[in-house]
């Protein structure tokens, strides 16, 4: 797993409450781990702060799933 | 009841009537207070008066980035968390609408509501964080009923109740309540100047018979601060003696 997934499923974990083994890259924000609207804002804030990208409103909504997280981090992280 | 022991508070216009007696109640019922004002002697004189370990963070709520950052500043002079926000700095720009200035305009909204706005987006995400917030903005009773030559007084006071009442929606499952308070006519250095007749014309319409007190505002803001309004959100508490039951 890179760096960036591991920063990315702890934040999730801390952030959602959720069981570590069910953040897999597949898993998505809503369906799976109950997450609501202002949990994936507030995803997204921490995202932001851990990884000093931004991440704007138009592609946050594209933000559906870990892995799509992931991605979008480690293409546009500095 | 109302203790707000361990809580953290910041207050906007607290040097002043209304806001001072808000800030002393807050602190009074155990609060630790960042108090905000734009008068920098004023603020640090009541800073002093207060005693205890609140701080002063002297901010102009006209300038859009100084009000982003006292949310911060407030957070960091508070040991890293922010329970309780009240919004109670107004400013009046009076005139008839005929003769009102653009600046005069924006310059009300600017303050009264903008302002308001910007620090209750800052202070959403430390609440958030720490699932637990209290936001209590201090309407106006004329934001419900209008006043001639107060049309950006009123549409600024009216903004808060709206503006309230859809950030109660958005922050409620995070434990964090936003409402209002809206004085009637509070004895101040404002109803002070009044001439005598119009005092009298003003009593007549409120079946209390006498204008309110900084206090009697202050206890209605202690109350939405507390931990036991954990289940009000989204509403206005009209304190006015009477004069307008809405």
């Amino acid at each position: 797993m890179s760096e960036t997934a591991e920063r990315v499923k702890k934040i999730v974990v801390e952030h959602l409450g959720v069981e570590a083994d069910k953040v897999n890259e597949d898993a998505s924000f809503i369906d799976d781990l109950g997450a609501d609207s202002l949990d994936i804002v507030e995803l997204v804030m921490a995202f932001e702060e851990e990884f000093g990208v931004e991440i704007p409103d138009d592609a946050a909504e594209k933000i559906a799933t870990v892995k799509d997280a992931i991605s979008y981090i480690d293409a546009n992280k500095g | 009841m109302f203790d707000l022991t361990g809580m953290t508070a910041l207050v906007t216009g607290a040097s002043g009537g209304i806001g001072s007696a808000i800030a002393k109640a807050l602190a009074g019922q155990g609060a630790r207070l960042a108090v905000s004002g734009s008068n920098v002697e004023k603020l640090e004189a009541f800073r002093a008066e207060l005693g205890g370990d609140h701080v002063a963070l002297p901010c102009n709520l006209g300038d859009a980035a100084a009000v982003d950052g006292l949310v911060p500043a407030a957070v960091e002079a508070l040991g890293g968390k922010i329970d309780i926000l009240v919004n109670n700095a107004g400013v009046t720009r009076d005139n008839l609408a005929m003769r009102m200035k653009d600046e005069e305009w924006d310059q009300v909204i600017r303050i009264n509501l903008e302002a308001a706005f910007r620090l209750i987006r800052a202070a959403a995400k430390p609440m958030m964080k720490a699932r637990f917030g209290r936001v209590v903005s201090i309407t106006s009773v004329v934001g419900q009923t209008g006043n001639p030559g107060q049309a950006n007084y009123a549409a600024s006071k009216a903004g808060l109740v709206g503006m309230s009442k859809a950030l109660a929606q958005e922050l409620a499952s995070r434990n964090i309540t936003v409402n209002c308070v809206a004085p009637g006519f509070i004895a101040s250095a404002m109803t002070d100047v009044l001439p005598d007749a119009q005092k009298e014309a003003l009593l007549g319409k409120i079946p209390a018979g006498k204008l309110g007190e900084g206090a009697d505002v202050a206890a209605a803001v202690v109350y939405l601060a507390s931990r036991e309004a954990g289940y009000v959100t989204g509403q206005t508490l009209h304190v006015n003696g009477g004069m307008a039951m809405i």
